[in-house]
């Protein structure tokens, strides 16, 4: 162990750059957050990520978020054990039927003012598996969504752009309240 | 004593099937079949429903000989092989939820998907209404003086996929978990059907997307077997290196995992960046950090990029670097061995009985890898061992993955360093009026299973069956009279699919 922890003295941080906030990103939230965001937040947005049916890709990607590489607690953002802890719900998956009153409780249970990240392209509109017999669809058939963020999965980098743009929104919503 | 060939004998053998015979037989062979099974003769590959069928997939573990047997039920009843063999329970109660096709005889009769909320019940037999109000679902009772029961799920506290485990403890030692799963069932059964092959490779690979490759790979190896193709050799080995990066960056990210779960956050965070280097390269050289879509029936859809081997080299070089030290700081912390040697213990025999695969196989006995034991190319020609340990143990189960994400990093070398030069890709012929395939690929986690049968060139039934299935109630086992703390490393050490189960 002394070994791993002297060579880290001396290496070089493998955590990258910020990618700049998505512009598509910022536009759907602007209108959301405009509205919402009248709380000061700082930077600091606890998440708590909930998989209402994805194929666990997403999760893949997200769990890399917290890698040595993308590293988010530098920006601020937390994943959290609890949605009462969380300012954020991060939902994958085309919401299946089974997993549609879990997200529901979920949802009630994190405490206002809360946003909604839809990530994936199943959370968008149920992806490949719209129209079975088992699906609602995307998240936003269930519970109000703030933001998507595209791909199968989308990448890290991806997922810190949506996430950024939702914390600078929500820096500049605080300057107004 | 009959071997399955013998068996295969005794019924009508199904036409247009391949690689492995099918044969239709009556209640009496399917009935024995189910008490070969439970004198562990022979292996339960698979159980699964059609509208008026059932199919049962086995392996004669000596052989290694391969049969499907199907038993037509007009009545919609069948003779239960759960009864004998516990292995088949689960997939009984899916095929009655699905399908409305009953086990007769079975000791749980309990619906296992169907959480009464999809609006129809047997939504791929003869569907009817759902019940108005359904029974609250029986867990099995664990009696006895000061027993507490916790429920966990199916939203949970960590980035995983939703299930619900219900312990029952004394003080801090489990004496019972029961799990209830079919929270992420997304119905892919049910859209296969009718599908075409295009549509069928992308709904396997979003099966399970830890294996998105070993599904795709499954998936178009079964078509490929029912339509008699043969796909180019740089394809062959291209799939191979794609399924190899999916091991090689599973293995080390769970190995951190696990170590995490015993707060060794240190492992955790060494192994997460040398699983991150994997998806880079193969972003670098198919596109894609998880090599999604590319493997596809007739071959692969793309070759691998301009400096797609250079980076997978590099990357290779780097994990040759890093790793040894990694492995040596596990061997040598102590309270990291405190929590992982004899904990979750398999014992062998219950392995054989649930012919487990993977490494939870692997690390209690079994030596079953599909790469091996059914040799397809281009690991008929590939040099790697099989690693096998007795202890069983999360632990055990650690060390198999340890020696297989070295066995990786050599196939990976093994295939750039053969990689054939031609095309990647054969047309697809729309082939016969019915054509059926089957085909066992070794993922990750273990041996994946894909059966279809084509009509006119379009799927009329596929059926996929995830390594998870006979890994899940082993779990269930393996935590008793550990303590529930020690639920995590277990669990993780295990890594069943949700998804791939669900499905």
């Amino acid at each position: 162990m002394r070994k791993l922890l002297f060579e880290s003295v001396f290496r070089q941080p493998l955590t990258e750059r910020a990618p700049s906030p998505d512009d598509a990103a910022m536009a759907e939230l602007a209108t959301a957050l405009g509205q919402a965001g009248r709380r000061r937040l700082g930077r600091s947005l606890s998440i708590r990520e909930v998989d209402a049916g994805s194929c666990n890709g997403c999760e893949l990607e997200i769990h890399a978020l917290n890698n040595a590489y993308y590293d988010v607690e530098r920006f601020g953002l937390r994943f959290v054990a609890s949605p009462r802890h969380a300012d954020v719900l991060m939902v994958t998956g085309p919401v299946t039927k089974n997993m549609r009153g879990a997200l529901e409780r979920t949802y009630d249970a994190t405490p206002n003012p809360k946003w909604v990240v839809a990530v994936g392209d199943c959370a968008r509109n149920g992806g490949c598996f719209a129209g079975s017999y088992a699906v609602v669809g995307g998240v936003s058939e269930v519970i109000p969504v703030d933001l998507h963020i595209p791909g199968c999965p989308p990448a890290p980098t991806a997922m810190l752009q949506g996430l950024l743009a939702l914390l600078e929104r929500a820096d500049a919503g605080a300057v107004t309240s | 004593m009959p071997s399955l060939i013998d068996l295969t004998l005794e019924g009508r053998k199904v036409a247009q099937y391949g690689p492995w015979p099918r044969v239709v037989v009556d209640a009496s062979v399917w009935t024995f079949a189910a008490s070969e099974l439970a004198h562990g003769r022979w292996n339960l590959l698979g159980l699964w429903g059609e509208p008026a069928t059932v199919h049962m997939a086995i392996m004669d573990g000596q052989t290694a000989e391969i049969a499907v047997v199907s038993l037509d039920c007009p009545d919609r009843t069948f003779p239960s092989v759960g009864k004998h063999h516990p292995p088949a329970l689960r997939l009984e109660r899916t095929i009655n939820d699905l399908f409305g096709l009953s086990a007769q005889g079975s000791s749980d009769a309990r619906p296992w998907l169907d959480h009464n909320r999809w609006d129809v019940r047997f939504p791929l037999g003869e569907r009817i209404d759902a019940l108005p109000n359904a029974a609250p679902y029986r867990f099995l009772a664990a009696e006895g003086d000061g027993l507490h029961q916790i429920a966990v799920g199916p939203v949970h506290a960590g980035i995983i996929e939703p299930g619900h485990f219900r312990f029952t403890a004394s003080g801090e030692t489990v004496v019972r978990l029961e799990q209830r799963l079919g929270y992420v069932h997304k119905g892919i059964d049910g859209l296969m059907t009718g599908a075409s092959l295009a549509r069928g490779v992308q709904l396997a690979g979003r099966t399970s997307g830890d294996s998105t490759v070993a599904y795709a790979y499954a998936y178009s190896r079964a078509a490929e077997a029912a339509l008699d193709l043969v796909v180019p050799d740089r394809a062959v080995f291209l799939r191979a290196l794609l399924a190899e990066l999916e091991r090689l960056a599973n293995h080390l990210g769970d190995i951190g995992a696990i170590c995490n779960d015993a707060s060794f956050a240190l492992m955790h965070a060494h192994c997460g960046v040398l699983r991150e280097s994997v998806l880079r390269a193969a972003a670098a050289a198919s596109g894609h950090r998880l090599m999604r879509d590319i493997i596809v029936p007739g071959g692969v859809s793309r070759d691998i990029g301009d400096g797609g081997a250079e980076a997978i080299q590099a990357t290779l070089d780097n994990i040759r670097l890093r790793f040894p030290a990694l492995v040596e700081l596990y061997d040598n912390t102590a309270s990291l061995q405190d929590r992982t040697v004899d904990t979750g213990t398999l014992k062998p025999p219950l392995a054989r009985q649930y012919a487990v695969g993977g490494y939870v196989g692997r690390a209690s006995g079994r030596s079953f890898d599909a790469r091996r034991t059914l040799a397809y190319p281009p690991y008929d020609s590939l040099r790697f061992d099989v690693p096998v340990l007795n202890e069983g143990d999360v632990n055990a189960r650690v060390w198999i993955r340890v020696r297989e994400v070295e066995q990786s990093l050599s196939l990976i070398e093994q295939i750039l360093s053969r990689l054939p030069e031609g095309p990647i890709c054969r047309e697809v012929p729309l082939g016969g009026e019915v054509r059926e395939g089957m085909a066992i690929v070794e993922g990750f986690r273990g041996d994946v299973l894909v059966w279809l049968r084509l009509r006119n060139g379009l799927i009329e039934r596929c059926h996929m069956r995830d390594p998870s299935w006979f890994q899940w109630p082993l779990l269930e086992a393996v935590i008793e009279n550990n303590i529930v703390a020690d639920f995590p490393l277990c669990n993780k050490s295990f890594n069943c699919s949700y998804s791939g189960h669900d499905l």
